[in-house]
């Protein structure tokens, strides 16, 4: 029973290492966050940062990003390794794509993945997401047909060699994108948050005399492996299904999965679900899987960490379909029918696990794309701006659900301070929206409202990528769907929840954020509970 | 130091009194009393003015920082607090950043709003973004809410509308408004806290107004009964940037307190660094539920901008409530002596945040705690002696340590108690490891260029390991470590930083509209300084700045003169060779990338004369150790013969080799086997790396 000193000793040396690896995917990270240039990474954390092994299985990420590209980019290394090939790799290289299929879904997330070398041996890679502010095309949008319609494509490539920057690749951007500065600047982010991580695992190899991470690699996948079967072992055996409805395009698109637990094994298919739309709401399976991944852990294994061994016992499949785009499919705003993928997965796992799963949300984020130009005639500036917004989470088993707070994505809104400083808009209104929320024994968490308008002396158009406005978050167990979003101008004319829109000059936006599905029957709800609902202001309607 | 100087710092659990009579120091420790603080303090007082010889009327100056503010702001016990903010903004304290900080617990909460929303009022009445009027304020409705608070008896107020820092004038004139009809303290975020980023500032400018009528009331009590003791000289405190402020202004600004204890310790760290002469230094304070790490560049700790208290999850980042002030910038973890070790689901040991505290205390206390805790792993690896400790005052039970450590953590991993503890103290150090480098690379430094100070009682336990895991080859324990914050106190400048954000670009740098900013901030921050001192004055000015796009701004000191249009090239210089330290490269060939500065800081303190320097003495004499017993030893990876010498016995230039246990009434110095220690000539332990072996 009682180890050698040997065993003992390796025991505690390799779980000091582990914390040491996420310590430099943090600093990995750290250095992303602090010299990004784009208001998605820098104020509202849209990234990830991760270590590899040579094989390309994930090691270890840092905690900071979202799921959409955690675990997408744990799957594009491998795609990486496989295209530029051992023997053309160097010490000091950069590899860079956006392939939506090969990287994380969309044209706005640049991937880049760098091989750590120590000598001439290759030990690991390093790889970082980050969505840039503009790729060209038509605009992070919907509108597109094809992909070809949504920017520029950078197949996968080197970025730099041998710490040499590609400088007709940047050329070549810097020509197609609408803020050239701030897009390559963001490249060069990227590439310096890599050679962090790179520097940090070397000085970490030589000072502990590493030559190899094959035996760390081992330990953290044996571990994580173990414990994530564990926990599989403790779920009821068998099948659910669900079926989610969400806004589209232009008409309703149905989700479906049916998720099936084996011994060892917990897979999602998504057969039954629409087939590819004509508009850029489509879902590359990479990013669909994802968030899947993201949906079963939470539940599942919520304190085992992100690896290749606990992403492994998890798998999906489904036919093409809008959940399984294949190219050419416009896909630039994945994300709206890809943050739904958890509410339509947690659905299913509701009928396995009854009583521990909370209820629908808003889901996805409420992302608004402004572009900002001078009235006619008139001085002013030009400003390309993205904010992040959230509704209601859905409310939980014994507790009410978050207010306007994201769920599955990971990222922060971003001050309206900065917003404004950025480009020429003025935010009037960003508060929450009483009287959203789906009642229950637990309700759901409020959406929000916002209102904007453009400066004195200019004008916008903004990209609309809204959903839960036709389809409410649904309760779970007896609790009220929550209050469909709407987005209207302040003159009461409604607005299309996707696509490219112009706002008339004086006039502003109005958003209307959805509210979280309440949980259990709303007459159990506690007297105390609404009284304060009450007096916070959080319900204000009669009869409630 | 001739004069009589007294420092007094109200912690958690104890109140700590430091007093400099005429270069002699005098110190003790008090329990905390939650009912009334001064009480303590005035209890302290008494013991080192006797044991000084000394009359209260003899006192020249008493310094004062308390842990009061902070935990009005944990425990939620403050003043109920009205917050008047922009209409369109009522939600703006509890919208948050409308993130979850931690992804896969769908159970989580967010912590509570200071004010919550049926206390929150809005009024009409818009600033833009470059400070000019987009809508005029609406005073009669202002009449209104005024009508209203007053009936309702809240106990303060907090104004913050958006765009405050570029543009007051709403802020004051609705300040105006409410006091005329409202007889409670109003608070500004425009003067609590001028910077951009409208959760930060309004979240800042509530815990002002929230905590303000209590310390108010404990800052004129305190006074009254030093007056009443006999004391009649003047009273300062410190704040968390670290400098003196007057009473007066502390009552009207008193979230300036929060941390500043803590800070106290870094300014106690920093004048150990002067007084050897190391400009590069990383002090390291473990106590009993936290470390704290800070970096200390030519004698000054770095302050930040914001920093984040009360978190309520796992010290996680992102649970605590920002607070937008000046604040030495340290990292704090949940490392401490009391903190508990465990096992996870993959089998891995973690340890904290969760702390034994001081009841039931470790297990080895025999007070009821069944857990382990750091102390635990401490005890069973020899590095405390279980009959000597804090001076024979609490007896060590090895068993119940061994029994709580196999239970908890051996019987799992299937390891014996010593490999257990070991395990707990490899996993506990390079998490503070771990912390050290990141907040090192954090600031574009090296950690293992530096010199390590450590204190608090459980620091010297740990410090000769972590200097291993970092590289680092000196260490330096001084002596009344315990009360270093107080200490620290006496050593504290008057100083004061003025901050406002204002955005400019230097392609539309204007140098004279340039100056008047500086030159207000100037004026802010000496106002403060002069309150404390006649003498001169000496600034430091430093602008944040950023290429424009990005969101993160790195400080560029900026020289202390007029500035004139031809200064925009030695801006962009001296921005871009402190980009590249930052962040290895600065960014080449992107035509027309800007640069902008952000933020403005002025921080002004009063001129001190250098402490005596004190040579460092590396010893050649290695004293023979009167006794011995087994220590286990993790550089060697076992347990070896390890000499006990009792500090009090070594006298200057005592060198002591490694591995050795240097003992002492509140804690134990352990050196592991790649280092020597030396006694300094003021009673300060170095530790020196061994020389490698040619």
């Amino acid at each position: 029973m009682t180890p050698t000193p040997q065993d003992a000793t390796r025991e505690i040396r390799m779980q000091v290492m582990w914390n040491r690896l996420i310590s430099v995917v943090e600093e990995q990270a750290l250095t992303l966050l602090r010299t990004a240039f784009s208001t998605s990474v820098r104020e509202a954390g849209d990234l990830s940062a991760g270590v590899f092994d040579p094989q390309g299985r994930m090691l270890a990420q840092a905690v900071t990003g979202t799921p959409g590209h955690v675990n997408t980019m744990a799957e594009a290394v491998l795609h990486f390794i496989a295209e530029i090939g051992r023997d053309r790799m160097l010490p000091g290289d950069t590899y860079v794509t956006n392939d939506p299929w090969k990287g994380t879904g969309h044209l706005h997330d640049i991937t880049m993945v760098s091989p750590s070398f120590l000598g001439d041996r290759l030990v690991g890679f390093f790889a970082c997401t980050a969505h840039v502010v503009d790729v060209g095309g038509r605009g992070f949008g919907a509108d597109g047909k094809s992909v070809y319609e949504e920017g520029i494509q950078i197949p996968i490539m080197k970025f730099a060699e041998a710490g040499r920057v590609n400088h007709d690749l940047v050329q070549i951007i810097r020509a197609n994108v609408r803020e050239p500065n701030q897009v390559v600047g963001d490249f060069y982010s990227l590439a310096a948050c890599n050679d962090v991580g790179h520097r940090r695992l070397i000085e970490m190899m030589q000072e502990i005399g590493l030559s190899s991470l094959d035996d760390l690699g081992e330990f953290i996948f044996s571990r994580t492996r173990a414990a994530t079967l564990d926990r599989i072992a403790a779920l009821p055996k068998g099948a659910w299904s669900n079926e989610l409805l969400t806004d589209g395009y232009d008409q309703p698109v149905r989700l479906a999965a049916t998720v099936e637990i084996a011994d060892g094994a917990v897979n999602v298919d998504f057969t039954g679900s629409d087939p590819v739309s004509r508009w850029g709401i489509n879902v590359p399976i990479i990013y669909t899987k994802a968030y899947a991944c993201y949906a079963l852990k939470c539940v599942v294994a919520p304190d085992i960490p992100n690896n290749w061994a606990s992403l492994d016992l998890f798998t999906i499949s489904s036919p093409v379909n809008i959940l399984n785009a294949e190219r050419p499919a416009p896909v630039s705003v994945r994300h709206v029918i890809g943050h739904l993928v958890p509410d339509l997965v947690l659905g299913a796992l509701a009928k396995a696990l009854p009583g521990k799963v909370l209820a629908e949300g808003s889901g996805a984020l409420w992302n608004i794309h402004i572009s900002a130009r001078p009235q006619t005639g008139q001085d002013g500036r030009r400003a390309e701006m993205l904010m992040f917004n959230s509704g209601g989470m859905g409310a939980r088993p014994g507790l009410d659900g978050l207010s306007a707070t994201a769920f599955p994505s990971g990222v922060m809104t971003m001050p309206i301070e900065a917003t404004e400083q950025t480009g020429p808009v003025v935010v009037w209104r960003k508060e929450l929206r009483p009287d959203s929320a789906g009642d229950g024994e637990y309700r759901g968490g409020l959406g929000q409202v916002i209102e904007i308008e453009a400066a004195a002396g200019h004008q916008f158009e903004f990209s609309a990528m809204f959903d839960r406005i036709g389809h409410p978050p649904r309760g779970r167990n007896g609790g009220a769907d929550g209050k469909p979003g709407s987005a209207m101008l302040d003159d009461g004319t409604v607005m299309r929840p996707k696509g490219w829109q112009q706002v008339p000059v004086g006039r502003r936006l109005v958003l209307n954020l959805p509210g979280g599905g309440g949980y259990g029957d709303p007459a159990t709800r506690s007297a105390a509970a609404r009284a304060n609902d009450r007096i916070r202001g959080y319900i204000t309607e009669d009869g409630k | 130091m001739t004069g009589v100087r007294l420092g007094a710092d109200i912690g958690g659990t104890f109140t700590d009194i430091a007093l400099d009579c005429r270069g002699q120091l005098y110190s003790t420790k008090v329990l905390t009393s939650y009912a009334a603080p001064e009480q303590a303090i005035l209890d302290g007082i008494a013991v080192v003015l006797r044991d000084a010889g000394i009359t209260p009327a003899e006192l020249e100056i008493v310094i004062h920082g308390t842990t009061l503010a902070t935990n009005a702001l944990i425990e939620r016990r403050g003043a109920r607090t009205a917050l008047i903010t922009t209409e369109g903004f009522r939600d703006v304290i509890e919208m948050r950043t409308e993130s979850r900080f931690e992804q896969y617990d769908l159970n989580l909460q967010l912590p509570t709003p200071l004010v919550p929303r049926e206390d929150r009022f809005t009024v009409k009445g818009r600033i833009g973004a470059q400070g000019q009027e987009l809508q005029p304020l609406d005073e009669a409705a202002l009449e209104e809410i005024a009508d209203h608070i007053a009936a309702e008896g809240f106990g303060a107020v907090a104004i913050g509308f958006i765009h405050s820092y570029m543009n007051p004038a709403h802020e004051q004139r609705a300040r105006e408004i409410i006091a005329a009809k409202v007889g409670v303290p109003i608070s500004i975020s425009s003067e609590v806290s001028p910077q951009m980023r409208e959760f930060e500032r309004f979240n800042t400018v509530c815990a002002n107004a929230y905590v303000r009528p209590q310390m108010a009331d404990y800052l004129a009590r305190l006074q009254v009964r030093l007056k009443e003791m006999g004391a009649t000289c003047p009273v300062f405190m410190i704040h968390s940037g670290g400098g003196l402020i007057s009473v007066e202004t502390a009552a009207e600004f008193p979230v300036r307190l929060v941390e500043s204890g803590p800070a106290g310790g870094a300014i106690f760290a920093a004048d150990v660094a002067q007084r050897f002469g190391l400009d590069r230094v990383v002090s390291y304070d473990m106590g009993g539920t936290t470390a704290k790490i800070c970096l200390i560049e030519d004698y000054q700790p770095r302050t930040a901008r914001t920093f984040e208290v009360a978190r309520t999850y796992r010290f996680c980042k992102g649970s605590g409530m920002p607070i937008s002030i000046p604040v030495i910038e340290m990292i704090e973890i949940g490392a401490g002596g009391g903190s508990i070790a465990w096992v996870d689901a993959m089998g891995r040991i973690q340890t904290g945040p969760e702390s034994a505290g001081s009841e039931p205390g470790p297990a080895c206390y025999q007070r009821g705690g069944e857990r382990p805790a750091i102390t635990d792993a401490d005890l069973i690896l020899g590095k405390l002696d279980p009959e000597n400790f804090a001076g024979g005052a609490i007896r060590l039970s090895v068993d119940n340590a061994r029994g709580a450590v196999l239970r908890e953590v051996g019987e799992r991993l299937g390891l014996d108690a010593e490999p257990a503890a070991f395990g707990i103290c490899e996993v506990v150090d390079e998490n503070m490891a771990n912390a050290a480098r990141v907040h090192a690379v954090e600031n574009g430094k090296n950690i293992s260029d530096n010199i390590m100070i450590a204190f608090g009682g459980a620091a010297p336990l740990h410090a000769a390991r972590l200097c291993e895991k970092l590289g680092i080859d000196r260490c330096l324990i001084p002596p009344g470590a315990g009360v270093g914050s107080a200490i620290g106190f006496l050593r504290a400048p008057f100083g004061y930083e003025a901050l406002a954000s204002k955005v400019v670009r230097l392609s539309e740098f204007d140098a004279d509209v340039f100056n008047e900013l500086v030159d207000g901030l100037k004026t802010t921050a000496e106002g403060f300084v002069r309150a404390g001192t006649q003498g001169a004055i000496l600034r430091e000015i430093t602008a944040f700045m950023r290429y424009v796009g990005q969101g993160w701004e790195i400080p560029v000191t900026l020289p202390d003169r007029a500035f004139t249009a031809g200064d925009v090239a030695m801006l962009q210089g001296s921005f871009r060779d402190n980009y590249a330290r930052f962040f290895g490269r600065a960014i080449d060939g992107l035509d027309g990338l800007e640069i902008e500065i952000v933020t403005l800081s002025v921080k002004a303190q009063d001129e001190r004369t250098a402490p005596e320097r004190l040579a460092i003495t590396t010893g050649t004499t290695l004293a023979d150790a009167p006794a011995s017993r087994p220590v286990f030893d993790p550089a060697r990876g076992e347990t070896l013969p390890t000499a006990i010498v009792d500090r009090a016995d070594m006298a200057h230039g005592t060198r002591v080799s490694g591995p050795a246990v240097i003992v002492e009434r509140e804690t134990a110095t352990v050196v592991t086997s790649p280092f020597d220690v030396v006694m300094q000539a003021d009673g300060t332990l170095m530790m020196i790396r061994k020389e490698t072996a040619a």
